[in-house]
């Protein structure tokens, strides 16, 4: 069970159980994006607020496990009032550190790299990612 | 009666160490099977009907012969059992030929929330195209399809029954026998989905008398990619091919055709041969051990498993009554996708999710459950396994906070 409690932080029970910028704004200085998985249930929605090229804003919702939901907390922590081109830098090496792709280790990922042994565990690879591919798409749509 | 002991039979649980309780999405396949379709690519792999030399000659008499034994294994003719890629195919076959051209507005077609996808979205196409109602059966409080409630929504406007023999998550066996009398009674068509129930049960579409009847090769021990539709001559007859091309033609002009015969007009393209040889070859495989010995052998696992998830504390089974091999529960507070983790690491095989089956997930109030179906191969040292992984999860995700 090494791997699995390894997988289950505190970072990711906390963030699961004390989910951080949870709801969304009926506000049009957001852009909604959301994600589904139908297979298992999966039900994500990011909303994203950019000005000056600065992520002002990042707000989510939705449904599912402990991974994904806890993934979307966490991005929401991370990547809030950071320049929208460091955001997406982050985001796509969180993605490859998920996939077991190369990534840039001096990215400093902060509370996504509790996410790193999901490697270990690639059916829940599309857990973890969901939220951060509807940050991406959100943020990709304004710039 | 003695517990099968059949592992041996089945290479992937030689090679892994793996407890297998995912049969009611996937049966795993064993040695005959597969060295069935071996020898069809080795010995004579080449096509049906159309070759004028002995291979393919040996290639069409295996596919026919295929045909021949499986229509016997559940009681039909020849004429009435059509090779499809897998029962979702069988039954969007009837909703898009025979429904389409046989609803219009006003007419009523009776379905479940019990049903699998492929047995209730071909239906919804179909009366959103004809103007045509579905109505739903209201299931009872334990989920089942019962003749009374059934009673309650058959009326003079029902044109087709569309129900399941066995539920894809609850395992529950729908009453058939009376409900087709009834429907029959009102002049309705019954198209049955016995995915769950072939692998399982001996089907007689004669006793039954349901006017169609669908199931795939592969929950039953047999080969991916092969299904079979069952129907009454006379509605196969009147029904036009769903797909025109090679082989299901009789006469071809410029600007109309005429088709062959059914089962044949259904079969356009190059079938899947080792895939219906491979399925024959499943249901020698079924019939030699008896589905008798089967479903006792599956009830006692089953019963055992039950009992000792009852005594668990923490954890919600949805049908505790079901008749079937077929286990749907949660860990109380636990997503099935964390806990489906879990399982995994002891490489304990099991579905989450809504199982094909959103609506009736919806009816027992879930995001999505975790099933647990037991077949011929497992035995009582999987339901030791699956049982001490249940309460080993359970510690572990309270423990972690869940």
């Amino acid at each position: 069970m090494r791997n699995l409690k390894t997988l289950y932080r505190q970072i990711i029970m906390d963030h699961y159980k004390n989910p951080r910028n949870k709801g969304l704004f009926d506000d049009e200085d957001y852009v909604t994006e959301h994600i589904k998985n139908p297979s298992c249930g999966d039900d994500v929605t990011v909303q994203t607020k950019i000005e000056d090229g600065v992520v002002k804003d990042i707000r989510h919702d939705g449904s599912g496990c402990s991974i994904c939901c806890s993934s979307a907390s966490v991005l929401s922590v991370l990547l809030k009032n950071r320049k929208t081109s460091d955001a997406l830098e982050l985001t796509t090496n969180y993605l490859s550190m998920l996939s077991n792709q190369p990534y840039d280790a001096e990215v400093e990922l902060e509370d996504a790299w509790a996410y790193e042994g999901i490697k270990d565990f690639p059916a829940r690879i599309k857990c973890a990612s969901i939220a951060w591919m509807a940050f991406e798409n959100s943020v990709k749509k304004q710039v | 009666m003695e517990p099968l002991e059949l592992k041996n039979d089945f290479p992937v649980l030689n090679e892994t160490d793996t407890v297998y309780l995912d049969t009611a999405a996937s049966s795993l396949t064993p040695t005959s099977v597969i060295e069935r379709m071996d020898e069809y690519y080795r010995h004579y792999p080449v096509n049906v009907h159309r070759g004028v030399y002995n291979l393919s000659f040996r290639a069409t008499s295996m596919y026919e012969n295929a045909r021949r034994e499986i229509a016997a294994f559940i009681n039909a003719s020849f004429e009435e059992t059509v090779f499809t890629r897998g029962a979702s195919s069988a039954l969007n076959l009837v909703a898009l030929t025979y429904g389409m051209a046989n609803l219009g507005p006003g007419d009523e077609v009776i379905v479940s929330e019990l049903e699998h996808h492929s047995h209730v979205l071909p239906w919804q196409q179909v009366a959103k195209r004809t103007g045509a109602t579905l109505v739903y059966v209201p299931l009872d409080e334990a989920g089942r399809i019962t003749t009374d409630n059934f009673r309650s929504v058959l009326s003079e406007k029902t044109k087709i029954v569309a129900l399941t023999y066995i539920s894809n998550v609850m395992g529950y066996e729908t009453p058939l026998e009376p409900i087709i009398a009834l429907a029959h009674e009102k002049g309705a068509i019954v198209s049955i989905d016995a995915a769950q129930a072939a692998p399982h049960r001996t089907i007689d579409v004669k006793t039954l008398d349901c006017d169609f009847l669908a199931f795939s090769g592969h929950k039953m021990c047999g080969p991916t990619g092969i299904g079979v539709l069952y129907g009454k001559k006379a509605l196969l007859d009147n029904m036009d091919p769903l797909e025109y091309g090679g082989d299901m033609n009789d006469n071809v002009e410029k600007f109309d055709v005429t088709v062959k015969d059914t089962p044949y007009k259904f079969e356009t393209g190059t079938p899947p041969i080792a895939e219906a040889i491979g399925l024959a070859e499943a249901v020698r495989y079924l019939k030699k051990i008896g589905f008798e010995k089967i479903i006792a052998h599956e009830k006692r696992l089953k019963d055992q498993a039950i009992k000792q998830l009852s005594a668990i504390d923490g954890i919600t089974v949805y049908n505790p009554t079901t008749e079937t091999g077929i286990i749907a529960f949660n860990l109380d507070g636990v997503h099935p996708h964390d806990a489906i983790t879990f399982f995994d690491e002891d490489n304990i095989a099991m579905r989450a999710g809504h199982h094909c089956a959103q609506l009736l997930i919806r009816f027992l109030n879930v995001a999505a459950t975790l099933r647990a179906s037991f077949y011929l191969y497992n035995t009582d040292a999987d339901v030791k396994r699956f049982i001490k992984n249940v309460k080993e999860a359970r510690e572990f995700f309270t423990s972690v906070g869940f």
